[in-house]
Formats: structure tokens, C-alpha cells, sequence
């Protein structure tokens, strides 16, 4: 078991612990399945073309849930996720596979974060973020923000 | 530049009106499922015994299970737009209670609001969809607020 985070631990600039991923045509397939989001944009390169995007997409959904795995992994089991936004603002292309299990060489993308207040409200201790997909060319993607509330050391009830 | 709103007195009409609400039996595989295709291997998520010592007492789903079209996400919404290119602009979730598997949640979606912008690429059209996430007791487990732009 990861050991787990407390209010006390963070300030206002503490990073969230980054997590990689690596987008693939393989993975949005999975996540169609497991989203329901079977638009063709996200698997069909000629429909993605007539869209004006080129190729294939990435899910903005697909970021939206790494942003969730950002924040889960970081506050642990006895944090709570209260609140998640993100934007898609900028499009991302996933890599082919190179075989039946493993990608081709290319991109890796970062979601990162850092905390931008900290305040008890309530009894409760609430810790807001910036959040952020971040590509290859180290390019915010998909920025958005969180809110989780965090055990206190001091306030054990 | 077009003259004029691309915002009919038809879609106005919608605004606020409910779309048919959609119901998503939570079941343990498809919370695998989703782990899986977004790649975290959390065992809160997964596994039983693990999680039967957390506070939680049991799996429960990750955030990404709500705000999909699997969840009824914009289901039975009238959209309209008068261009033919869209896509997702972004979304913002509030979450009130754990979501478990055995669990039954009905969604409800509708469209809060219209905004027209001007593109690089001309006119663009954000319509703003709000959904309502209730568990078998009709307690509120989420919210959200989707954005999409068509252009």
C-alpha cells in the first residue's frame, strides 16, 4: 500500500507526483469500448480528415480520466476527489502499434499538476490544483483543475 | 462575417429540457473495464480483498466511469448546430458519493446554455450539457457540465 498524503504535506506550489502515459491507436480502441464513445473520429482516418483534423484523435475523455488517475494516485485512498475540469484545447495523435502489444516509438505524454490553495473550510481539508496533459513537445493540452479534500495528522475524527 | 445569431428560437426551445434519462448497471467487469483502457492498475478499483480494508469497504469505480456516453452522458439532448464539424471542448465534474458496483444510476442531461463565438475559422457554437447522476436511493452521486463546440 502507497503510503498515503496529508494536508500537512503539501503547500501552495507542491507538485502533484506526475504520471506518464503513452496514447495509442490500441488504447482508444479499449477506450471506446469501455466509454461507449464510438465516434470515428477517434479510429477512422478518413472521417478524421473530413473533420479537419487529420488523423485520429485522441478522446478528450480518455485525458479527462488520466486527469483522474493523476489525482486518485496522488491524495490516495483516504483523499476524496471533489471536483475535476479540464479543457481539450489542444489535439493529440496516438501511436500506432508497432506489434500486437507494444507501440511504436513516438510521443509520451505527462499529467502533472501543482496545488494553487489550501484551506479548512467546514472541518474539512480542501486542497484545489491546476492540472494539465502535457505532450511530447511539453505543450498543455488539456489544462484544467481539481479539488480534493485530504486527511489532516491533526484533525483525526 | 454571418450576420446575425446562428442561435434559432428552435434551439432555445430546448434549453432545459430533459432528456430521456439512461440507466447504467454498474457491474465489476465494466469497472475493469474502463481501469484497463485508461491504464490504471489502482486495486481499489480491481480488487476485492484490497479493498474491502479501506475505508471504502468494497471496489468502487473510478471517476472516469461517469461522463460518457455509457452513462447517458447528452443522451436524448435535442442538439442542434448549423455546422456539420464538432468536438469536445471540456468538462467539469463534481463528485458527492462513491460510486459501487450493484449499483443502479440513472442519468439525466440537458442543455443549460448556448454560446456563439468568433473562430479564426469563423462562427463557433459551444452548447453547454448538464447531467445528473442518481443512485438506486436518488441520492446525487455526480454531476457534470460537458462543452461542445461545433464549427
Amino acid at each position: 500500500m502507497k503510503k498515503q498524503l496529508y494536508y500537512e504535506d503539501v503547500e501552495v506550489g507542491s507538485e502533484v507526483t506526475p504520471l506518464a502515459k503513452i496514447a495509442t491507436t490500441q488504447m482508444l480502441v479499449k477506450w471506446a469500448g469501455a466509454s461507449g464513445d464510438f465516434n470515428p473520429l477517434h479510429y477512422e482516418d478518413t472521417f478524421a480528415a473530413n473533420q479537419g483534423v487529420g488523423s485520429p484523435i485522441v478522446h478528450g475523455a480518455l485525458k479527462r480520466a488520466w486527469l483522474g488517475h493523476l489525482m486518485t494516485d496522488w491524495i490516495g485512498e483516504q483523499g476524496l476527489l471533489k471536483r475535476l475540469s479540464c479543457q481539450y484545447r489542444g489535439m493529440d495523435k496516438p501511436r500506432k502499434m508497432a506489434s500486437m502489444i507494444s507501440p511504436e516509438e513516438g510521443e509520451t505524454w505527462w499529467c502533472k499538476g501543482t496545488v494553487t490553495k489550501k484551506y479548512i473550510e467546514d472541518d474539512q481539508h480542501i486542497v484545489e490544483c491546476d492540472i494539465w496533459v502535457e505532450n511530447g513537445r511539453e505543450e498543455k493540452t488539456t489544462p484544467g483543475t481539481a479539488t480534493v479534500i485530504l486527511p489532516s495528522r491533526e484533525a483525526k475524527s | 462575417m454571418q450576420q446575425g445569431s446562428i442561435i434559432t428560437d428552435e434551439m432555445k426551445e430546448q434549453l432545459g429540457v430533459e432528456g430521456t434519462p439512461t440507466i447504467l448497471e454498474v457491474e465489476k467487469g465494466h469497472i475493469r473495464m474502463m481501469a484497463e483502457a485508461l491504464g490504471d492498475p489502482n486495486p481499489l478499483w480491481q480488487d476485492e480483498e484490497y479493498a474491502k480494508k479501506t475505508r471504502y469497504g468494497g471496489i468502487i469505480a473510478p471517476p472516469a466511469l461517469l461522463c460518457n456516453a455509457r452513462a447517458g452522458t447528452g443522451r436524448g439532448v435535442q442538439m442542434k448546430s448549423p455546422f456539420l464539424r464538432a468536438l469536445a471542448g471540456g468538462d467539469e465534474l463534481e463528485y458527492y458519493l462513491p460510486v459501487r458496483p450493484g449499483d443502479v444510476i440513472t442519468s439525466v442531461s440537458k442543455i443549460a446554455e448556448y454560446n456563439e463565438r468568433e473562430g479564426r475559422r469563423g462562427k463557433m457554437l459551444f452548447t453547454i450539457i448538464e447531467t445528473t447522476y442518481k443512485n438506486q436511493r436518488g441520492e446525487v452521486v455526480a454531476t457534470s457540465r460537458s462543452t461542445y463546440i461545433s464549427y
